[in-house]
């Protein structure tokens, strides 16, 4: 029977069959119905040694192609430095559970503490979460936290200048759930501040979610909205890019009470979607409505500083269908990975990464303009993605792009195009990837 | 063993209540503190809030608990005890004398439905 | 050692750092085009630390943590099974983790392949028709997986279906993910061996039934034997049977869930496919569901053209999107290169050794410890206490004594049928030498508590911290290093 992940010898499992006082194993599946019993063998591959496996995923590797990328959407191709990988790869990380034993985990309960403040420090809201599956869910979870928030309310209003796939699960937390949503539409490429205005006035709204920046790139101005609802006591959530954050008006300073968002822009590899981690932060008054693990510091016995999950009589495991999330597992390694790569970068390098990545996008903004094949759609202030009009058949472009191993901007529609541009993006890519779409031009 | 009050009526969800006039003072038990644990927090309503005989109107925390208030009478909330806000723990010390709202009643006699001490500490022998 | 107990924050000094970015070439001082009101007032206060700090920093950190890789860790239902280095290895191969999720389809044909090859292979070793690999872990295939249910009753117009049976002895994330998916929770009570109580269940089962959820074997480790009566009850009522995974681990080579009449179930990667915890995630729970479900399964999807070519694809009649892209395929990428490590050959003597493993302890222990249930066990079992209750140590002194010995504690206070509930799951990659270490010393404890209670309720005693302060910590929460500092003045 043995394996290299199973060691059991012939003659041990023979001394642990007398110990139990059974005379083979399949004595110990005597209780299962026999009609139940699987006789037959998995339709699945025979073993693979270490060799074959290599080959086997290698050869699947050859058929993706990596590539250079200017798209966004939501997920971005940040750098991230050498150490952060290296330091994910420490197991006493990886292979340990949740912190149930803070004894004996009090190094995930501190990064994980150290993740909250890192957040909380982007966000400018005072309590952060040991992080959710991804920004989609952790603006569905936003929802449910502002509906439960306001007890007797059931309707939310968001935007529909959030990404679409954030605004699609949204849509199907709040179906299920049965929570009352309401789209506000855009308008001019930003949301619809009077029609948020509107529905304000029904005196039934338990939250309102916007996004900075929004699905086009676009840093909206929400001057004004925060008293607005707050007038009519609801909850004011953000669904905000965390990298950007260093650099834009964050959510404590529109005065929102929670935010939410996608931590991949915080370095993580593309990981062709996953894993990443969503972020939830908020102001005081919301905290035990908030899902999730939360650890907070406490001493010991002894007096010494120490970390401990807490508010867990808010979670599942306790309150069971009067709990206010389901989520248990979080994406602990994910908040390990933000922690390393934003102690690399520190206050000035998430200011220079968003610098280039501003800079590097109004470059390419610039030349596309110049062109006179793309136009601006919106006059909008953005920061690292952006949208634009063009003249040129998408498609051609992006296959003749993909050919030279290049990922263009995504298609919006039949002719507007979605570009993200980072600081892994050099100046000769940019000149490479407009000269490229204008080639069949000249 | 817990300690019971003569003179209140109960809920069997461990609340108590003392109606003086239309307006009823609503607690926990001593029972139930004891069986929660040191309390951390009370999420309490607001005042202005209409409350519905067996139905929820917050929560009691404790480190690894949880467990809903049940309003054991009908009406608004008149007052609330902020002195919660700060010392959750006060519950522990006197869950008689730290009350944690009170409610005008719109219908007084729905007290009947509640308990007596003597039926109440029955149940909390069982 | 020396004690190490700086956080980041402690370590900055202005002007350090720990980055390196190319020259900036453009020139084109793009944030001066958005108005300053837009921009961001007060600085982040991010550490400003050398690389070498923050290296330093975290490894120290990592010295505090006990992971699989440092020793034994029976955590009953989590089943913490040894995780392959190879695979850690393979899913960070560049050409999987450079791909954009939006990249175009014709360039991610290797990833796409490998989702659709997993999704057969986890179909077949459940006995089910297809799997969505979206769900991001357990309790979100829980719910992905209720929503099926519930989508299907709706799409038969039978919308007053809206009841979910749950036994009382069930993992605390049935329930609430039942509450999230908006289905009402009933519970059915146990018998004393953790079974469902089929009386109890009977009169349960009306029209306003939408399924039922279990876990066999049950959180007792015990396997449920009426099971095809129960199927047959609840389908007959017109439920659907919901299968949660996390038991899974045992039925490896004997039992497929869509055998026992499970419509859907959910799979827990990180336990039963061995990728990592990761402290507590990411994680991966695939949702499988029989034929007639297929086409509620969340979108996106994963599907094979006749040219043998991949496309990603949503269907009208699915529950909607639960995930922003494919869920997590790193973690994916982990599991499917340890079925194909094991292969046929192998995996099917995971489920036999993990509940050879777990019957071996119990049966070497159950003279210290009180077994309130006896008989054949699968993956894990659980001990109500110490058998000698005369000591007053309890559960918690064991499970806190247990880490002075170098050992993780076993889940405890889960199931709540008993008091003193301490649920060992030792799993199939632990040898008979690990687990003889671990039974000296639960016996040793329990000499211990005979002799000399007290140490055992002071433990632990040689931890880097020992017992914490959890009540302060939750009535006046510190969660960051601004509150922390704040709270010091």
């Amino acid at each position: 029977m043995s394996d290299k992940y199973m060691p059991h010898t012939n003659e041990e499992i023979q001394e642990m069959l007398e110990k139990i006082g059974v005379e083979s194993i399949n004595d110990l599946y005597k209780d299962v119905p026999e009609e139940v019993i699987f006789t037959e063998e998995y339709d699945i591959p025979s073993s693979m040694s270490e060799i074959e496996l290599r080959r086997h995923f290698e050869e699947l590797g050859k058929k993706n192609k990596t590539l250079t990328v200017f798209s966004g959407g939501g997920v971005y191709d940040h750098y991230s430095p050498s150490v952060v990988s290296h330091l994910l790869q420490r197991s006493e990380f990886y292979t340990a559970y949740t912190p149930y034993q803070p004894e004996i985990s009090q190094g995930t309960l501190q990064y994980i503490f150290e993740y909250q403040s890192m957040i909380s420090e982007l966000t400018g809201l005072e309590a952060t979460n040991a992080s959710m599956y991804d920004g989609a869910t952790s603006a569905a979870e936003v929802i449910f936290m502002m509906v439960a928030s306001s007890k007797k309310r059931n309707r939310v209003l968001i935007s529909s200048t959030i990404h679409q796939r954030v605004v699609d699960v949204i849509k199907t937390y709040a179906k299920f759930h049965g929570i009352e949503l309401t789209i506000i539409p855009e308008k001019n490429g930003v949301t619809d501040l009077e029609a948020i205005d509107e529905e304000l006035q029904k005196d039934d709204v338990a939250g309102v979610l916007v996004p900075t920046p929004n699905k086009y790139g676009i840093i909206e101005d929400y001057s004004g909205l925060a008293d607005k609802i707050h007038s009519k006591k609801g909850y004011f959530g953000i669904y905000a890019d965390p990298s950007t954050l260093a650099v834009l008006r964050t959510p404590a300073e529109w005065n929102a009470d929670v935010a939410c968002g996608d931590g991949q822009s915080l370095g993580m590899p593309l990981n062709f979607g996953g894993p990443y981690l969503g972020f939830i932060s908020c102001s005081k008054t919301m905290i035990r409505k908030m899902p999730g693990r939360v650890v907070g510091a406490t001493k010991d016995a002894d007096g010494k500083r120490a970390y401990v999950l807490t508010l867990q009589a808010r979670e599942q495991h306790i309150r069971r269908e009067k709990a206010t999330s389901n989520i248990c597992s979080n994406q602990s390694l994910m908040a390990l990975y933000a922690t390393v790569y934003l102690s690399l970068l520190g206050k000035k390098g998430l200011e220079e990464v968003n610098t280039m990545c501003c800079d590097g996008a109004h470059y390419l903004y610039n030349l596309l303009l110049a062109s006179g094949k793309f136009k601006a759609v919106f006059d909008k202030p953005f920061l690292k993605e952006f949208l634009v009009e063009t003249s040129l058949d998408m498609e051609k472009v992006n296959q003749r792009l993909l050919d030279n191993g290049i990922q263009g901007g995504l298609k919006v529609g039949e002719n507007k195009v979605l570009f993200a541009v980072t600081e892994k993006r050099t100046k000769e890519e940019i000149e490479t990837l407009v000269n490229l779409m204008l080639e069949e031009e000249k | 063993m817990s300690k019971i009050l003569e003179d209140l009526r109960y809920a069997d969800s461990h609340e108590w209540v003392k109606l003086e006039g239309d307006i009823a003072t609503i607690g926990i038990t001593d029972y139930a503190q004891h069986a929660l644990g040191s309390i951390v927090y009370v999420d309490m309503p607001e005042v202005g809030d209409e409350v519905t005989q067996g139905e929820d109107f917050g929560a009691v925390e404790s480190v690894k608990a949880a467990s809903d208030l049940i309003s054991p009478v009908s009406g608004e909330v008149v007052e609330i005890n902020e002195a919660l806000e700060d010392e959750p723990e006060l519950v522990n010390q006197d869950a008689f004398e730290n009350w944690i709202m009170k409610v005008k009643v719109s219908d007084p006699s729905e007290i009947d439905n509640l308990l007596d001490a003597a039926a109440y500490a029955k149940i909390c022998e069982e | 050692m020396k004690t190490y107990d700086k956080l980041i924050f402690e370590l900055s000094k202005p002007g350090r750092k720990g980055y390196s970015l190319p020259e900036n070439e453009y020139k084109t001082d793009g944030l001066s085009s958005i108005p300053k009101d837009l921009l961001r007032k007060e600085v982040a206060d991010l550490p400003e630390v050398s690389e070498l700090d923050v290296v330093r920093h975290f490894t120290n950190l990592s010295s505090k943590n006990f992971g699989v890789d440092t020793g034994f860790y029976p955590l009953g239902s989590c089943t913490m099974k040894y995780n392959p280095k190879i695979n850690e290895e393979l899913s960070a191969l560049p050409s999987f983790t450079n791909l954009h999720p939006l990249q175009s389809e014709k360039t991610v044909q290797g990833a796409l392949e490998l989702y659709w090859n997993l999704q057969e292979m986890l179909s077949n070793i459940a006995g089910l028709a297809e799997f969505t690999l979206n769900p991001y872990a357990g309790a979100h295939g829980e719910l992905t997986g209720l929503m099926v249910m519930r989508q299907y009753h709706i799409s038969r117009g039978d919308e007053k279906r809206k009841k979910v049976i749950v036994p009382n002895s069930a993992h605390g994330t049935n329930p609430a993910s039942a509450m999230v998916a908006g289905l009402e929770v009933v519970e059915v009570k146990s018998k004393p061996n953790g079974s469902i109580d089929v009386e109890d269940l009977k009169p349960l089962l009306d029209d306003s039934v939408a399924g039922i959820m279990m876990t066999n074997p049950n959180t007792l480790g015990m396997f449920e034997t009426e099971i095809m009566e129960i199927a047959n009850l609840v389908h007959n009522a017109g439920g659907l049977l919901y299968y949660d995974g996390a038991n899974l681990n045992p039925l490896l080579g004997k039992v497929r869930p869509g055998d026992m009449g499970f419509d859907i179930m959910h799979i827990n990667l990180h336990k039963t496919f061995s990728t990592p915890h990761g402290g507590g995630g990411p994680g991966s729970g695939p949702v499988g569901v029989a034929k007639h479900l297929v086409d509620f399964l969340p979108n996106p999807r994963v599907v094979k053209n006749e040219d043998g070519s991949f496309s990603i694809k949503s269907e009208d009649q699915s529950l909607g999107n639960i995930s922003s892209f494919l869920g997590n395929f790193g973690v994916m990428m982990k599991a499917y290169a340890y079925i194909l490590s094991l292969g046929k050959e192998n995996i099917k003597n995971v489920g036999p050794l993990a509940t050879l493993n777990a019957n071996y302890i119990k049966e070497s222990l159950k003279d210290d410890y009180l077994l309130p249930i006896e008989g054949v066990c699968k993956h894990e079992f659980v001990f109500d206490g110490l058998k000698d209750k005369s000591t007053g140590v309890t559960t918690l002194n064991v499970a806190k004594r247990l880490l002075d010995y170098g050992f993780h504690a076993p889940t405890i206070y889960f199931p709540l049928l008993f008091h003193e509930s301490m649920m060992i799951e030792p799993t199939e990659t632990e040898s008979k030498e690990t687990l003889d270490e671990f039974i000296d010393v639960m016996h040793t404890v329990a000499k211990e508590a005979r002799e000399n209670p007290e140490v055992v309720k002071s433990a632990p005693l040689t931890t880097i911290v020992r017992k914490l302060d959890e009540t302060s910590a939750a009535k006046n929460p510190i969660l960051s290093y601004r509150s922390l500092k704040a709270n010091a003045k």
